[in-house]
């Protein structure tokens, strides 16, 4: 996984945005799952108000820091991206057998990838911070 | 051609827009969550049609009125903003819309649990009053208007699935698992829930009546219900235990207590027989006891067309006058 920044684009650089976005619901899902088992839980043998759901006002601080780091690599990504493209200098397609389209077409497919991965890790957060409790 | 097609169609509108009302419609909600979940469709109906009329338009543009290129700049942005991220907001939009919408409608109930367990093909429907009492009916929820109503929904054999479309969404019923619905009834009247989930022969057999009442109506039907039938002592009762009928099913205050098919014990209350399928009548009840498997194919209960047409009809009477 790209530990520095790279002059040059490679399959690595091009799965880093996806690769974030996937650790993050990871790390969400089992953030989530983890403080739901143990703070709530269900005692059917209790006409209605035996059901007990933990708050998730916990969970937010971690999910915020959480989802602040992985926007963070996805934008380092993009602005590594798109040096790689070019900054723009050349219309696509990059399809030319040539090392400069090759590096400008990885660059440009990761700073679409980018963009996604971006709206994706908010989309994954957002349950955190607009649902009530683990119900 | 084009007139003609058009003057049958005028004709189909009143009948397509009558489809959205009746008993079994989440297009005519009169609960809480069915509500929200209907204004929640408007909405994307609507923008969806303004969306299909904007993108059909711009290719029509495109194609017949505007036949030059553009400039490749403004294409880009175009394909930017309207491919990229107009979408992405809207979808933005319709997310945080949605999950403002959950705490709100999986809010705990009143105090009035239902415990609803799915069967092929009908409904074992077990009240838990807010006292303590519990009391057992089949095929038929009735609720009380305006107070949140807790169903823990199961199953007994394969997935079922708990639908009363004017009241709210769906949920699984699913064996070895509890899940947990709360509706609440906006309006009196009577609807008909469904079974949602493929179950096997007579899926589409498996109805249920609702009927949602005035508290008091609704407290007058509970202190009813939870009580034994008046059961008469006259040739049907004697028929139906003699022929064994109390193996499957129970009716309170009599001998038959079993445990396998529906509770019958008031019976003729209900609006329908047969989880919904049949209007409650003592020749419908006679009907389903001789040809069962034709009504219901794959029921657990056999036709029971050997009796003599005499017995099978005096306990459907007995049946149908147990209130």
């Amino acid at each position: 996984m790209v530990i520095r920044i790279r002059d040059k684009a490679d399959l690595w650089t091009l799965l880093m945005p996806p690769t974030v976005w996937a650790l993050h619901f990871l790390f969400c899902y089992l953030v989530a799952a983890v403080h739901c088992a143990k703070k709530g839980g269900i005692n059917l043998a209790e006409p209605s108000s035996g059901a007990s759901f933990a708050p998730l006002a916990e969970v937010r601080p971690l999910v915020a820091i959480g989802t602040a780091v992985a926007l963070a690599l996805i934008v380092v990504s993009a602005w590594q991206a798109w040096r790689h493209w070019g900054a723009g200098t050349e219309d696509p397609p990059h399809d030319a057998a040539t090392p400069e389209d090759r590096q400008h077409f990885l660059g440009l497919a990761t700073l679409l990838l980018s963009g996604l991965s971006f709206a994706s890790v908010i989309f994954i957060a957002l349950p955190a911070f607009l649902i009530t409790d683990c119900r | 051609m084009h007139r003609e097609f058009c003057r049958r169609g005028a004709w189909l509108l009143p009948l397509a827009l009558a489809a959205c009302d009746g008993p079994q419609s989440a297009l005519d909600p009169a609960g809480h969550e069915a509500e929200a979940v209907s204004q929640l469709f408007w909405w994307m109906a609507g923008a969806s049609l303004v969306l299909w009329v904007l993108v059909v338009g711009l290719s029509f543009y495109a194609s017949r009125r505007r036949e030059q290129p553009w400039p490749a700049r403004r294409a880009a942005r175009l394909i930017l903003v309207c491919g990229a991220l107009l979408p992405t907001l809207l979808l933005a939009a319709l997310l945080v819309f949605g999950l403002r919408l959950m705490p709100v409608l999986r809010a705990p109930g009143d105090g009035l649990r239902v415990e609803v367990e799915g069967q092929q093909f009908w409904w074992r429907v077990r009240y838990v009053l807010p006292d303590g009492r519990r009391f057992e009916t089949a095929n038929e929820v009735r609720l009380p208007v305006g107070s949140r109503t807790e169903f823990l929904l199961t199953a007994q054999d394969v997935i079922h699935s708990f639908w009363i479309p004017s009241l709210g969404g769906k949920m699984d019923m699913i064996p070895g698992t509890t899940n947990r619905l709360v509706l609440e009834p906006t309006q009196t009247g009577r609807f008909r829930g469904a079974c949602a989930e493929f179950c096997g022969a007579s899926h589409a057999l498996m109805a249920m009546s609702v009927e949602v009442m005035e508290p008091e109506a609704f407290t007058a039907w509970v202190e009813r219900e939870a009580g034994a039938a008046a059961a008469s002592t006259d040739e049907g009762a004697a028929l139906f235990l003699a022929r064994g009928c109390g193996a499957c099913h129970t009716v309170r205050g009599t001998a038959a207590a079993g445990r396998v098919g529906p509770d019958l014990t008031h019976l003729g209350a209900r609006p329908t027989i047969a989880a919904g399928i049949l209007p409650n009548s003592p020749e419908n009840i006679d009907r389903f006891i001789r040809e069962t498997q034709a009504i219901k194919p794959a029921a657990r209960m056999p036709s029971f067309g050997m009796l003599p047409p005499a017995e099978s009809a005096a306990i459907a009477t007995w049946l149908g006058s147990l209130r």
